[in-house]
């Protein structure tokens, strides 16, 4: 009793001094500040988020999109992965975007997405995203959601400065990250690196109705390795730009080889002026293999073309399309600002960040300031295109992005933080903290030439504490900035899908109203669709059996099927007859090998199954659809390779 | 100890709540229209009770003499959209089909066409329906027009009994 009488009056006290310290100003601001905070974060239960956001995936190989500022995840757009879930991957129908010269690939690493462009603003039609691992770049279509097309690289190892767009989307850019043989079959000793290696620069060409890509030509380059690209804008909108590392050209413990040069390079590229000699007649078409994937809106059904030639410019040919401007410590990042005048690099392991200007990079061509050249390439003098250096920038700068204000932002991954300088003095204003390790980061609009000022995304490395712990891997965070003040102001932190390192976000009305509710069945041109009951119907060719079969709320037509043998392989092509947003059925066979497929409202997908054993296989729709979702089910009959059980369906019947 | 903390997390939670700030209203972006399947019990108008709820809101013209073409374009219509779940003599998902300009008005008709989902919620034969087939009825992508050809082509199997045009 006693005690508990102390219990009270100490809690009394502790009580009374809470109320005090809360009623205190500064913690009245902390208090305040926290529900700023979260007012500005809220999107009410119904409500729609300002912007999309399209984070990639990294080492899971899609694409995620996001909406800001609630940090709520919407859909996983897979790209260069697998994904079992709905089947992507696995069906019929998007294995070919799988298939490349080295095989069918069922993973790689996706690293910055990029929309297409008008006026180098953002025009909601397509989204494209790079693979680095086996060199490729996908094309998604910003109705569907879904990847239409992957076009493979050649003469590239690891495509990483990509696939950022030009002014009107005339070209996406590639590069080689490591530099290889162009011969990729050539058995030769790694140390003949300088005789027996390349570098690459890919000019995808894009076709304005449909979006199709094309590798229109390759610019031959020195066995550097090329980090990332950026295209100008403004003033700079011929002009695409890309990071080098290793002008040491080492080959082994990079490491330390690759970093002892004072300075690497950033590559000017006039693309306007290739795209002439190119048109001219210049340049040299050489034997290689790539593969090119595509399907058509109204037709799933993915399709595989083999390219055996391409168009090669080596530069010593053609002067005056390419550039280098020395720049200090393997650059990562070069950013280009709203107005196309400012390159802004990253030198991951420098002490400042260098800028350089497009019009005196422009006259130092014109007054040919070179200081050497290296494979026909123009070396341009440092003093000659720097226009300033940000001192103090924190340790490690790699990626700026841009406000409509004329400040610069720029992420520093060593000291973890990001910093905000001005682009007339530059001098940095303010800084602020990321959790942990920040990579890349993104203003809404802010590598366009409209920027807003409202919103800034850091896509950071490692979590450590900032969740409910995990295990020792743990989900890659975002913190969402508020940018809109002098101060940056941290206002969310959220853990993201896969490990993105670049981002794009577009205001939210230039998608949603175009984003589909169904595919229409009087459009459905999949060669093995079924849209009408009366053509449902299993085929057999030898071993080959094709079950042409409907889904809708809630039965599969037909539902039981006898006739199927061991030996056979067996295709389901079912078609969803639902013509209702979200009506989604799926379907899975016991000891199915292969993945389920979910299927849309409209879509017909195909999945092939080979049974090993006989007996009574149950399947059964995946995605809870309706009341009835448990009776959405049926049998097939497996029987002996030698029986004369015949082929026999139906539903109902 | 414990009796103190809550005690504080209450207080906190308390002073938090009071002291909500107002915070900048998010931008409204436009959203697409999706059928609510809010159950509201508006009354009905007596032609929502005779004709069903939906976008035919008045009585249409109808002549005698069945038009074949239309008939046919209804068919093809109904072959794709809705033949999946019905048949003409007997029950499947859904209610057998023959006589159901016999048993509905044409609007009633196209309206349950074209709005399933608030007719099985709120109409009670709607309800009816939902209660007996356990099953709500899709929108199918059918405009008002193909409705209309899906209805004529009803008309067209109730006087002829041909099922397939």
């Amino acid at each position: 009793m006693k005690s508990n009488k102390i219990r009270l009056v100490t809690g009394s006290i502790l009580l009374m001094l809470t109320v005090m310290i809360l009623y205190s100003c500064s913690t009245q601001t902390d208090v305040m500040g926290t529900q700023n905070a979260a007012s500005k974060v809220y999107v009410a239960p119904g409500e729609y988020d300002e912007y999309y956001a399209f984070l990639s995936g990294g080492y899971n190989g899609q694409m995620s999109v996001w909406g800001l500022p609630s940090g709520r995840m919407f859909k996983n757009i897979s790209v260069f992965s697998q994904y079992p879930e709905t089947g992507y991957g696995y069906s019929e129908e998007t294995k070919p975007l799988l298939q490349s010269s080295y095989g069918f690939i069922p993973w790689d690493d996706s690293h910055h997405p990029n929309f297409s462009r008008t006026n180098s603003t953002p025009d909601g039609r397509w989204i494209f995203i790079n693979a680095n691992n086996t060199p490729r770049v996908a094309r998604i279509d910003l109705t569907s959601f879904e990847t239409q097309e992957i076009i493979e690289l050649p003469n590239t190892g690891g495509n990483h400065a990509s696939s950022f767009v030009t002014e009107n989307t005339e070209y996406i850019i590639g590069a080689t990250r490591f530099s290889i043989p162009y011969d990729a079959d050539l058995d030769v000793p790694i140390d003949s690196y300088k005789e027996n290696f390349d570098g690459a620069f890919t000019f995808i060409g894009v076709d304005p109705e449909s979006g199709r890509m094309s590798i229109d030509f390759q610019i031959k380059m020195p066995p550097y390795h090329y980090d990332i690209g950026k295209a100008g804008m403004g003033v700079s909108s011929d002009w695409v730009f890309f990071t080098t590392y290793n002008t040491e050209q080492a080959h082994s413990l990079l490491e330390v080889t690759a970093s002892e040069f004072d300075k690497d390079y950033i590559v000017a590229v006039n693309w306007k002026k290739a795209e002439e000699y190119v048109n001219a007649g210049n340049g040299e078409i050489i034997d290689t293999e790539y593969y090119h994937n595509y399907r058509t809106e109204h037709n799933p059904m993915a399709v595989s073309d083999i390219i055996n030639k391409v168009k090669l410019i080596d530069p010593a040919d053609v002067p005056g399309m390419i550039y280098l401007l020395p720049t200090p410590k393997s650059p990562h990042g070069v950013d280009v600002d709203p107005t196309g005048e400012y390159l802004v690099a990253g030198g991951k392991l420098a002490t400042t960040i260098p800028v350089h200007s497009f019009s005196k990079m422009l006259d130092a061509i014109e007054n040919e300031r070179f200081a050497d050249y290296d494979s026909g390439i123009p070396i341009l003098e440092y003093e000659s295109t720097i226009a300033g250096e940000v001192e103090n920038p924190g340790l490690g700068p790699l990626h700026t992005e841009f406000d409509n204000e004329g400040n610069a932002y720029t992420s520093v991954y060593i000291s973890s933080e990001i910093v905000k300088w001005s682009l007339s003095d530059f001098t940095v204003s303010d800084r602020i903290d990321s959790y942990y390790s920040i990579g890349h980061l993104l203003i809404t609009g802010g590598d366009t030439p409209n920027p807003d000022k409202k919103y800034m995304l850091g896509l950071t490395k490692t979590a450590r504490d900032r969740f409910l712990p995990v295990g020792p891997k743990q989900l890659h965070p975002a913190q969402l900035y508020d940018i809109s003040g002098d101060k940056m102001e941290l206002i969310l932190d959220f853990p993201t899908y896969g490990e993105p390192h670049y981002a794009q976000a577009i205001a939210a009305n230039k998608l949603n109203l175009n984003a589909k509710q169904i595919y229409s069945l009087s459009d459905n041109e999949h060669p093995q669709a079924t849209k009408r009951p009366r053509d449902v119907r299993i085929e057999r060719d030898g071993n080959e059996v094709r079950v042409y079969m409907t889904s809708i709320r809630s039965h599969f037509t037909p539902d039981n099927i006898e006739g199927i043998k061991v030996g056979d392989t067996v295709y389901f092509h079912i078609t969803n007859v639902e013509q209702d947003w979200d009506m989604v059925h799926g379907f899975a066979i016991k000891g199915m090998e292969n993945s389920e497929i979910l299927f849309a409202p409209g879509e017909t997908k195909t999945i092939k199954w080979e049974p090993k054993r006989t007996g009574i296989y149950p399947f059964y729709c995946t995605a809870f659809c309706s009341a009835l979702h448990q009776e959405m089910q049926g049998y097939v009959r497996v029987s002996a390779a030698d029986s004369d059980v015949q082929l026999t369906w139906g539903t109902g019947e | 100890m414990k009796l103190y903390l809550s005690l504080i997390t209450t207080l906190l939670f308390i002073i938090f709540s009071t002291t909500a700030c107002g915070g900048g209203e998010a931008d409204q972006n436009e959203q697409p229209e999706v059928q609510q399947n809010t159950a509201e019990s508006d009354e009905l108008s007596q032609f929502e009770l005779d004709n069903g709820i939906g976008p035919i809101t008045e009585e249409i013209e109808i002549s005698d003499e069945i038009d074949r073409e239309k008939a046919k374009r209804g068919f093809e219509t109904y072959d794709m959209k809705c033949a999946a779940c019905h048949r003409m003599e007997t029950r499947l998902v859904g209610p057998p089909l023959a006589d159901i300009t016999e048993r509905r008005s044409p609007e009633f008709i196209m309206n349950f066409i074209l709005n399933p989902v608030e007719n099985t919620r709120k109409h009670p034969v709607g309800q009816e329906l939902l209660q007996e087939y356990m099953m709500q009825m899709t929108f199918q992508d059918v405009s008002e027009e193909e409705a209309r050809e899906i209805l004529e082509y009803f008309r067209h199997v109730n006087e002829t009994g041909q099922e397939v045009l």
